[in-house]
């Protein structure tokens, strides 16, 4: 075991996929000579060269599309978006081509590119420097959505979307970069849990809280306050977005009875919008409550100082948890 | 350049704007720098880029024909991008990779796509006609101008594997408008990559000008971007098999892309759904008639002693048997099989397809079982 911050184990977990396969290539704007604006590929042009860490012109369409036609041809582009909101001039790429190619192709043509996000806010940052835009590529047909929450997941999730096949929207929590953790920098690959299965992080009796990214770590915390309360919450660190892990959220939601889901993005058309309404139809007869929803607003992301009141943290959490218990909280009292 | 340059379109059509080595009059203008690149063509070569181009705009007519028949969907016709086409595909190895849009039938056909593969998207039964590593042709690209980018990108790992083979992107006058044109000459130019940027400037993007896309001829923009353009008369197949193969011979090189501006015009409508009366004009149809490519072709090969008639007679014949085979092959198109609607959305499995197809499997299963009492209340003669 090594102790290593999340973007260290990324940084270790691409390097590692650049050593295995020849046909990995990373692209991205500043990624080589710097490393990356958050240093994630520190290191990695000076030592697999710039053909295989290669510094583009600032053009998120170029990027993705000069890596679909990499693709065709046979490599694995592992693809860097420099800030979550820089994504939107390549989406047309992303949506109509890198997600529909093998179904436009019947199977013949392969798009096993990475797209790598930092995302989320808590940084202080300037504007498009700190949004959740996961739910559109949720919504896309043909994509891979996953996000890590800790460093060794970080390390083998990233290996793991860039031996994927299918196209993965990999979202990496920026605020937890610098978060310390155990990676096993030994271990096969084979043997590691798949990016598609959801860990349970904290065990629980009362509410199942459903998360992932930067906010797993606020819902352990959130858990633990609540234990001092008396209240037994399970955290569900979700990990795939698309698809979602049913068979864990629902085995747990079977015994808790109640479920919130908790993520930075807004809350209309969100994932958690999609998980409370599949949990319901998927198990109705087993819910106490409605499944409550504790999400960023459904704004702009607004301004450094205001983004304390948009993200959800330790006390909105909580506040959902009582909703959902029906105890008292911010709603009582008014009509549904 | 002044006023009077320009045609109808504002177009700059006369010899002199462009690289010309046949007229439209079927005369065989000298040029010292283009004719060493096709040294080589002579009038049995020239004839076979007639038959190429005869029997595409054969093929073609018919393909609309089955349009209106019923029998596809829709179909863009190609009439007289003939020699663009056939004059840049005819320049290719067969390691290279063609990257178009949707009117590239004539490249298709240079590729070995067959009949049934040609027609299969445009009778709506599959998302592809082709398997694109067989003919070292992507699947057609709708999205106008992507596939700019995916060449410029293939031709950077192609590079980057220490292969001479070079890749086309196929795009319209229109698509030079769009951001992913631009930024893949950005790309390219940076990376120095072995792409050709092939334009087919048809004048029409369905009903606007292009005119209303630039101010100036195309392959100027390509200075700006870094690197060579050649405009070249698209109607000219002979100017345009020398045009690409002295880009390819760049991009083989080492010297990277190069932007070629086809100067043709599109005969027919942007498609079968299209009403090209409602934008342009009886002259300029007209006009552009009389520079059509494969009438040029035949009246040089008359002056270089070929049998013409015999030759068209033959052709004739060539071409009536392939668009013979192109008509039954649309009939032996099968019709896709309901469940095969959640094929191939992903390469490896996904549970969560995996479960709304089990549903459909099961919601389908219904009618059967319906089907199956009535027959059985019928008595089961079925």
């Amino acid at each position: 075991m090594t102790t290593l911050t999340l973007g260290k184990a990324l940084n270790a977990g691409l390097r590692r996929a650049l050593a295995a396969d020849d046909k990995v290539v990373l692209m991205g704007e500043d990624i080589g000579t710097l490393g990356g604006v958050f240093r994630i590929t520190d290191g990695l042009k000076a030592e697999f060269g710039a053909n295989r860490v290669v510094d583009t012109p600032l053009s998120e369409a170029g990027i993705m599309g000069t890596a679909v036609g990499l693709a065709y041809r046979g490599f694995r582009p592992v693809v860097e978006i420099q800030f979550d909101g820089f994504i939107y001039p390549g989406f047309d790429q992303i949506v109509a081509q890198v997600a529909k190619l093998h179904y436009r192709s019947r199977g013949n043509v392969r798009m096993p590119l990475t797209i790598r996000v930092p995302f989320g806010g808590g940084i202080g940052a300037a504007e498009h420097h700190s949004e959740s835009p996961e739910a559109y590529f949720a919504h896309t047909a043909g994509l891979r959505v996953v996000a890590c929450s800790n460093p060794a997941d970080a390390y083998v999730m990233i290996q793991q979307a860039i031996a994927s096949d299918d196209p993965v929207l990999f979202f990496e929590p920026k605020r937890r970069y610098h978060v310390k953790g155990e990676v096993d920098e030994t271990a096969s690959l084979a043997d590691a849990k798949p990016m598609g299965v959801a860990s349970v992080v904290a065990s629980g009796t009362d509410v199942t809280l459903v998360t992932y990214g930067a906010l797993v770590q606020t819902a352990r915390d959130a858990a633990i306050a609540a234990a001092e309360d008396g209240v037994s919450i399970e955290v569900i660190d979700l990990r795939s977005l698309a698809p979602v892990d049913y068979a864990t959220v629902e085995a747990s939601v079977r015994r808790t009875g109640r479920l919130v889901i908790t993520h930075e993005a807004g809350q209309q058309g969100g994932v958690g919008a999609e998980l409370a309404a599949s949990v319901t139809e998927r198990c109705f007869e087993f819910l106490e409550a409605a499944p409550v929803r504790v999400t960023g607003h459904d704004i702009p992301y607004p301004p450094a100082k205001l983004e304390r009141h948009h993200l959800p943290d330790l006390d909105r959490i909580l506040d959902g948890v009582d909703r959902v218990l029906g105890r008292p909280n911010s709603l009582s009292g008014v009509e549904a | 350049m002044t006023p009077s340059d320009r045609d109808a379109t504002g177009l700059l059509t006369k010899p002199d704007h462009f690289v010309q080595l046949i007229t439209p009059a079927g005369e065989r203008r000298a040029d010292a720098e283009h004719d060493p690149w096709v040294a080589d063509v002579d009038a049995a070569a020239l004839g076979r880029l007639y038959r190429d181009m005869a029997i595409v705009r054969r093929l073609d007519a018919e393909a609309t024909a089955l349009q209106r028949q019923g029998e596809l969907g829709l179909w863009p016709p190609l009439a007289g991008q003939e020699a663009a086409q056939i004059g840049s595909a005819r320049a290719l190895r067969d390691d290279d990779f063609v990257f178009t849009s949707y009117r590239e039938h004539a490249v298709a056909w240079c590729r070995g796509v067959g009949p049934a593969e040609l027609l299969t998207v445009w009778r709506g039964s599959a998302s592809s006609g082709w398997n694109p590593y067989e003919h070292g042709m992507a699947v057609p690209q709708i999205i106008i101008g992507a596939q700019a980018l995916h060449a410029t990108g293939w031709a950077m790992g192609a590079a980057w594997e220490g292969t001479d083979a070079a890749s086309v992107a196929y795009f319209g006058d229109g698509a030079t408008s769009e951001g992913d044109v631009n930024e893949a000459l950005v790309f390219a130019a940076s990376f120095d990559a072995p792409v050709v940027f092939f334009c087919q400037n048809n004048q029409w993007a369905i009903s606007e000008p292009v005119g209303l896309q630039s101010k100036q001829p195309l392959a100027r923009r390509a200075d700006g971007f870094g690197m060579p353009g050649i405009r070249v008369d698209g109607n000219d197949v002979l100017a345009v098999l020398a045009a690409t193969r002295i880009a390819l011979d760049r991009a083989r090189r080492g010297g990277g892309p190069t932007f070629i501006e086809a100067v043709t015009y599109r005969l027919g409508p942007h498609t079968t759904a299209d009403d090209p009366k409602r934008y342009r004009t009886d002259d300029e149809l007209t006009e552009w008639g009389a520079r059509d490519p494969l009438t040029r072709l035949l009246a040089l090969l008359g002056t270089m002693g070929v049998d013409i008639e015999g030759l068209e007679r033959d052709i004739a014949d060539e071409a009536g048997r392939a668009a013979a085979e192109l008509r039954a092959a649309v009939t032996t198109i099968p019709d896709p099989e309901p469940m095969t609607v959640f094929d191939h959305v992903y390469a490896e499995p996904n549970t969560h397809l995996a479960r709304q197809r089990d549903h459909y499997a099961r919601y389908l299963a219904m009618f059967d079982e319906t089907d199956a009492a009535a027959s059985g209340a019928a008595g089961g003669a079925r």
